[in-house]
């Protein structure tokens, strides 16, 4: 079994309702996405997973000077973040894709699917 | 007959290296332990063939020698490496057959090599590898980037494979047609390598074209209702039907010259049922539409009389489907027959494809027929410099001397 991390791409700036648009898509997205937590758990993939609040909240730590450098926002200026993740446990690469997929429709974003060099 | 020499073990050695490496990669779980292995078992070879002759059975000889190489490798290494450990959990010590559960070992390898996360670039390259068994420096030169380029490609892709888990195995039913497109296409690609091989070595490479159709034959078994699986292997058995009769006295015999006498006449029946079949399924797709042109030209029985509308029609289809320079070319190629070189000319010219051997070709052709010798020549020129194949290139020298 192999770890990977699926990582959910989305805008660096949110509104009122996410990046979703609507009320009505965000709610729906919220009820996609826990049946897809749901799946996860029952069928003995899911390690950890969560959303993560906007990139704006974000600090970057350099800590290979002398003393530590604290740096507002995340690590590159981009219009995407990560904007959520998952870490699943998965038997292959094919069967993580799968899930990625069904995680992407259910949340409405791009998934970027990283294996683990191992867990700590 | 027995072989001996270095070039006789190479040559033994290539033709073995697809089956080596996926048995390997089976046995052990890993391309690197399965390709140093096998490196490992031709220094072996290299030593020991020239002296005793190639053995009876050298693709068994090689199996078992890499396998033990591996072995000793991976205890020697298992101390320290808890990877390595692990890949001898994948011992099995099943033997080398040239038929049988030695066959998927290929199929497997192909659809891991295939896989739609690697780049197609890297698919090609890596099934060119570890299945056709070129070395890097061929595959960097077949593709035009240099051999460094090539060397990261393979490399990346391969740790990739490790470390993500691209698994090794033939896709489940539901998945197969999805992973199709990408396994069709480099099938095709190692098979035109092996047709119109580069370097300097034979202008044609009978044991890639030969592989490509065992694996598309292959692929056919497993999904006989799919139209573009029938539609490669006829494209693929129709080209291949002419092979004996595109080389003659080291020179590339065009197929307008060619002694149609001596195609395979086997391979054009299968290759004409196929397309037949194809049509009766009528889900038209790029391959079945190539088989199709390529029907036309095997059903003529001489170049006179080839039905060049009917193949100008099924570019236009083809062109529908893929409206790339390169098919673009092929159809100037048939206008010109239908239309005459001028209208032609002005087709090609209109091309950005001024890096592509066979478009100088091509044109140096039109330009020699409408009698504009000072610019034919020039063609020829740039054609002979682009050519990497040394048949098309003797041919096209002839053809430039020609000129007066």
């Amino acid at each position: 079994m192999t770890h990977y991390l699926l990582a959910v791409h989305g805008p660096a700036e949110m509104d009122e309702f996410g990046n979703y648009g609507s009320k009505e898509e965000m709610e729906e997205a919220f009820a996609a996405t826990g049946v897809f937590n749901d799946k996860l758990q029952a069928e003995g993939y899911w390690v950890f997973g969560g959303g993560l609040q906007s990139a704006s909240t974000a600090t970057v730590v350099d800590g290979q000077g002398e003393k530590p450098v604290m740096t507002d926002g995340p690590y590159l200026e981009t219009k995407e973040v990560i904007g959520g993740f998952w870490v699943i446990e998965a038997p292959d690469l094919d069967v993580a894709l799968k899930l990625a997929a069904e995680g992407s429709k259910a949340c409405r974003g791009k998934v970027e699917v990283r294996p683990f060099e191992g867990l700590a | 007959m027995m072989q001996r020499g270095t070039a006789a073990v190479e040559r033994v050695f290539r033709e073995e290296y697809g089956r080596l490496i996926a048995s390997l990669v089976r046995r052990f779980g890993d391309i690197d332990i399965a390709e140093e292995a096998a490196g490992e078992a031709l220094v072996t070879a290299l030593e020991k063939w020239p002296e005793s002759g190639v053995p009876p059975n050298p693709g068994g000889w090689l199996t078992t020698t890499a396998g033990n190489r591996a072995i000793d490798r991976l205890r020697r290494e298992k101390q320290r490496d808890a990877k390595h450990q692990a890949a001898l959990m994948y011992h099995d010590d099943t033997p080398h057959e040239p038929t049988g559960p030695v066959e998927d070992d290929r199929l497997r390898l192909l659809f891991t090599c295939c896989h739609p996360a690697l780049a197609l670039e890297a698919r090609i390259a890596l099934t060119l590898r570890l299945l056709g068994g070129l070395t890097v420096a061929e595959i960097a030169q077949a593709f035009l980037v240099p051999e460094t380029t090539m060397a990261q490609r393979i490399t990346r892709a391969k740790k990739k494979i490790a470390a993500a888990k691209v698994p090794y195995r033939v896709p489940e039913a539901a998945d197969l047609p999805e992973r199709l497109g990408g396994v069709l296409a480099v099938l095709f690609l190692v098979f035109n390598e092996g047709y119109l091989a580069t370097g300097d070595g034979d202008p044609v490479r009978a044991e890639l074209t030969g592989e490509a159709i065992r694996l598309a034959r292959i692929l056919r078994d497993l999904l006989p209702e799919e139209p573009e699986v029938a539609g490669l292997l006829g494209l693929l058995v129709l080209t291949e039907a002419r092979r004996e009769a595109r080389v003659r006295n080291g020179q590339l015999v065009p197929l307008g010259e060619q002694d149609r006498a001596g195609w395979d006449q086997g391979l054009i029946t299968e290759g004409h049922d196929l397309v037949r079949e194809c049509l009766a399924i009528n889900r038209p797709g790029r391959y079945q539409i190539l088989a199709a042109i390529n029907a036309v030209h095997t059903d003529a029985a001489s170049a006179s009389d080839t039905d060049w509308s009917q193949v100008v029609t099924l570019y236009d289809q083809l062109t529908r489907l893929d409206p790339s320079p390169i098919v673009a070319l092929n159809r100037a190629v048939a206008v010109a027959e239908l239309d005459g070189p001028e209208v032609a000319l002005a087709l090609v010219d209109r091309l950005p494809l001024s890096g592509y051997h066979a478009w100088h070709v091509a044109r140096a052709d039109l330009l020699r027929r409408l009698g504009r010798t000072a610019e034919s020549k020039e063609s020829y020129d740039a054609a002979i410099a682009a050519t990497q194949n040394s048949a098309e290139r003797a041919y096209l020298s002839r053809k430039r001397g020609e000129l007066v």
